[in-house]
């Protein structure tokens, strides 16, 4: 039997030194053994590693391990297993031959290890939330004083969120393993600590019992989740602890009584209340707006197809009241149906540069689109266009065709089937019937072309080049018809 | 009337908060108090400093400005006709609890919700104020997480999320219909511009490669909200459907599900019947599918009775069960996609399988190694010394998998 004699509970480096030496010289794994400092007993004591250590020089035969061994024992070496040490020797034994070995987490020995290491890193965690700082004076004035019992040795590996947290006050942690100091600079660390050397009360802790015995909803008992998240182990340092016994044990008659309970009769501010909140009136059948300002505020009531359930809003058209001409599109896209705007995406921006090209005003035209509710498909944190069906078009239609009324244009510019649906009531082929002008009853013209989105989707570059040209040769001619 | 003391308004106003299920502090940027004048930071991943015998966790002062309110919705303790004792914080007594509870590592930050009080835009503007005087006097650097009030001048939805890290705005009740009914003066419409527009801040927000300057962060982490279950009759699939398109929609980091509860002084608009916890559960998992697993709700829909998740089982071995052509999957050939699809593998152990598959042929005992139970896996999986044989296509596996005794609420004491 081989024994180390490491310096404290948590010296890695003095673990790691031993370990190296023994891997060396080819000490079985059961046939070495780490203790700490004073644990020694004189029976076991054999050879320190240091002297095996010092006659092989590091670099002569390093022995290779990976990065993620080193980190993993990082932690397995604050466990508070006594046989933590044993169990890393064993792996980095195994290393040598088994290279992957760190990899294969279905392992017996790196299973354990990483469980292990879990519970290291749970701990750590659980100090940061469970630590409860109390106020206290000393010469330079305030300062803040912690007492707390660590489920494992997590104190040095801790206290860096602390001082990164409360970096401009004066703290201590006091626990059974050691005490960490932070002064506004720098850290330091002391000695195992009691629970007397802590202040015992600050007057605010009334305040958080207050609001933790608030904040809890007696109809919703789950102590087994509670409990597992904030193990019995750490209660008798937590401040709010001490009350959930009363808390637990009231709540089934604070239930009961408030399910008991008939309902109140309601107070008399309501009516009054009610009164002047109803705000927006339902949209009915029977109504016909006789302004763009009406039709807007219709359209955010209306229920004439299923489209206002998952949309935003709805999003109507936008320009001079008065314009020549009328531009539609099919339907509010993404970023529409959150701005409440038509185009103002992708294809409003090639849109615009295809107007100026064409010699056309864009600002002068009256923007809308053929359904004025955005509808799409959810897919993740996306949502997926999806083209109206004829019987949403034609429920919309009855929008568009008071927009038209109310505007009056000379020309109404259809983009895409679906918008050519919405004016003109029937299915066309764009290709088909695209440029030509055709008479509407209200004495106007529409005008087929394609969704500039179609021009977005083409996807080879000389494609695209035709059919943009053929796209601004239209709108050439909604020019000559103004 | 008197001049409460302050204990008293802050169990009046912490009371009428927990009805709101989001508690979280995470999702934002990392940031310390390093070279600052005040204190806090966060990491991420919020913390939880402490669990209430409700099994939920604390991790923000999660109060009410005040529980005035001038509106009226049947499922909110805070109504105007409620006869509930009422009270009001000063913006300064907000701000020195926060700052209190913080530096003691009580709680990451704060979650400020208010009544609605003389008008919405007078409202956001009194929460405004407690995030600005946090961060602007008091350098505070911990979690801020503001409700919006929906029908607020955007100006100050936008000086919101200027100071806090998280906005949310809730939706309540899933059931259009219902919210019409229960809170009349809510427009569903309103709360969706709201949060469409944060998601247009928050996209505005995130820095462009051409921009020379970084545009002020804008609620980095992001939006949540909150749905009520069982108090409209609304059924699971109606409510995942809402999810899915409120996640698309707006990029919400959460949907929050929240069982609703029989509340002290409750209108005759509601049930009064015990919280259904179970159906909470289900539906976070059921999220949770959708979130993480690549299922849609349509998907989880299929494996439904009436609309409703079964309670018994979770939504996943619910949908395997129903889907038995599908398995079972080889563990050691099958891709990810396909992996995480059967009951019991978490994306944790799917990811360690493929990894360790790499150098071992796996068999049942390692895959038990990787999974927190093997039981719900078995019949779904072949490994190299395993396959199920008829078990995956079995008359009576579901009841196999049922726990045989309902799960009793175990007594602390
Ligand atoms: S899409 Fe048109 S018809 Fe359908 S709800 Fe919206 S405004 Fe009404």
């Amino acid at each position: 039997m081989r024994v180390a004699v490491l310096a404290s509970e948590t010296d890695f480096d003095g673990w790691r030194l031993a370990a190296r030496a023994f891997r060396l010289a080819g000490v079985a794994p059961g046939e070495a053994r780490f203790v700490v400092g004073e644990d020694l007993q004189g029976g076991l004591f054999d050879a320190a590693a240091g002297e095996g250590e010092s006659a092989l020089p590091d670099k002569a035969r390093p022995l290779r391990v990976p990065q993620a061994f080193v980190d993993m024992a990082h932690d397995v070496v604050l466990h508070r297993t006594p046989d933590r040490f044993d169990l890393l020797y064993r792996i980095l034994w195994r290393l040598q031959a088994e290279r992957d070995l760190m990899r294969v987490r279905s392992d017996r020995d790196v299973s354990d290890a990483m469980d292990r290491q879990r519970n290291v890193s749970r701990a750590s965690h659980k100090m940061k939330a469970f630590v409860r700082f109390r106020q206290a004076f000393d010469e330079e004035g305030e300062c803040w004083v912690a007492w707390f019992e660590p489920a494992h040795r997590v104190l040095a590996r801790t206290a860096p969120f602390f001082a990164n947290r409360f970096t401009t006050m004066r703290w201590s942690i006091l626990t059974p393993d050691g005490s960490c100091f932070w002064d506004g600079k720098a850290m330091s660390f002391g000695p195992p600590a009691q629970a007397s050397d802590a202040p015992q009360e600050d007057e605010i802790e009334e305040f958080w019992k207050t609001y933790y015995a608030s904040t809890f909803n007696p109809a919703r008992l789950k102590t087994k989740t509670m409990q597992g998240e904030m193990p019995k182990r750490y209660w008798k340092n937590l401040p709010e602890a001490a009350l959930i016994p009363e808390l637990v044990a009231a709540s089934a008659v604070r239930t009961e009584t408030m399910v008991g309970t008939p309902h109140s009769e309601p107070n008399a501010r309501l009516a009054k209340a009610i009164f002047r909140h109803n705000r927006d009136g339902a949209f009915e059948e029977g109504f016909s707006p006789s302004n763009l300002d009406e039709l807007r505020h219709g359209v955010q009531a209306c229920r004439r197809c299923p489209l206002w359930r998952d949309a935003t809003q709805g999003v109507c058209g936008e320009g001079p009241p008065r314009a020549k001409l009328m531009i539609v599109g099919e339907q509010p896209g993404d970023h529409e149906d959150l701005a409440g705007r038509p185009f103002v995406g992708p294809a409003g921006q090639l849109l615009n540069d295809a107007f100026r090209e064409a010699g056309i005003d864009r600002d002068e035209a009256f923007v809308t689109n053929a359904v004025k509710h955005f509808k799409h498909e959810p897919r993740g944190k996306r949502r997926l266009h999806r083209t109206p069906t004829t019987s949403e078009v034609t429920a919309c239609r009855w929008w568009l065709d008071h927009e038209r009324a109310l505007v009056r244009p000379k020309v109404v510019l259809t983009l895409g089937s679906t918008a050519t649906l919405g004016v003109l009531g029937r299915k066309v082929t764009v290709t088909r019937e695209r440029g030509m002008p055709i008479p509407l009853t209200d004495g106007s013209h529409a005008l087929v072309t394609v969704h500039p989105a179609y021009l977005l989707r083409l996807p080879d570059e000389a494609a695209r080049r035709r059919e943009h040209a053929v796209f601004i040769q239209d709108l050439k001619r909604v020019r000559q018809l103004l | 009337m008197a001049q409460l003391d302050l204990r008293k308004k802050l169990s009046v106003l912490a009371d009428a908060a927990k009805y709101d299920a989001s508690c979280s502090s995470s999702g934002t940027g990392k940031r310390n108090s390093i070279g600052g004048k005040g204190i806090g930071s966060t990491e991420g991943m919020g913390i939880c400093h402490a669990y209430t015998p409700d099994g939920r966790c604390v991790s923000l002062l999660k109060i009410l400005l005040t529980n005035f309110c001038i509106y009226d919705c049947a499922y909110c303790i805070n109504r105007v006709s409620s006869n509930v004792q009422r009270a009001r914080f000063s913006v300064q007594e907000v701000v020195d609890l926060t700052l209190n509870f913080y530096r003691r590592n009580y709680i990451e930050g704060l979650f400020l919700s208010s009544g609605i009080i003389q008008s919405g835009d007078y409202t956001m503007e009194q929460l405004v104020l407690v995030a600005k005087s946090l961060r602007l006097d008091h350098d505070f650097r911990g979690y801020i997480h503001l409700k919006l009030i929906p029908e607020a001048d955007p100006r100050l939805v936008e000086e919101a999320g200027l100071y806090a890290d998280r906005l949310s705005a809730n939706i309540e009740v899933p059931r259009e219909e219902a919210l019409t009914r229960l809170a009349p003066q809510k427009d569903l419409a309103v709360i969706k511009k709201a949060m469409g527009q944060v998601r247009l801040k928050v996209e505005a927000a995130k820095p462009q490669k051409k921009d020379r300057i970084k545009p002020p962060k804008f609620a980095p982490g992001g939006q949540s909200t909150q749905l009520i279950v069982g108090a409209d009759g609304a059924p699971d699939t109606e409510i995942l459907d809402r999810s899915a398109s409120l996640y698309g929609g707006y990029g919400l980091r959460r949907v929050y599900y929240s069982a609703f509860s029989p509340i002290p002084d409750s209108s005759a608009a509601l049930p009064l019947s015990k919280p259904p916890l179970m159906r909470e559960h289900r539906l976070y998992q059921a999220d949770w599918l959708m979130r993480f697993y690549g299922f849609s709700a349509p998907e989880i829909g299929e494996a439904t009775t009436g609309g409703m998740l079964d309670l018994a089982v979770d939504p996943k071995l619910a949908w395997a069960l129903n889907r038995r052509e599908l398995f079972p999957v080889n563990v050691n050939t099958a891709d990810r996609e396909a992996l995480l699809r059967v009951p019991g593998l978490g994306v944790k152990s799917v990811d360690r399988m493929i990894s360790v598959r790499r150098y071992r042929t796996l068999r049942l005992e390692d895959v038990a190694r990787l999974c927190r139970g093997i039981d719900k896996v078995r019949p779904f999986i072949t490994a190299l010394d395993w396959t199920p044989g008829g078990l995956t296509d079995a008359v009576d596996l579901r009841a196999r998998l049922t726990p045989t005794v309902e799960p009793v609420q175990m007594s602390l004491f």
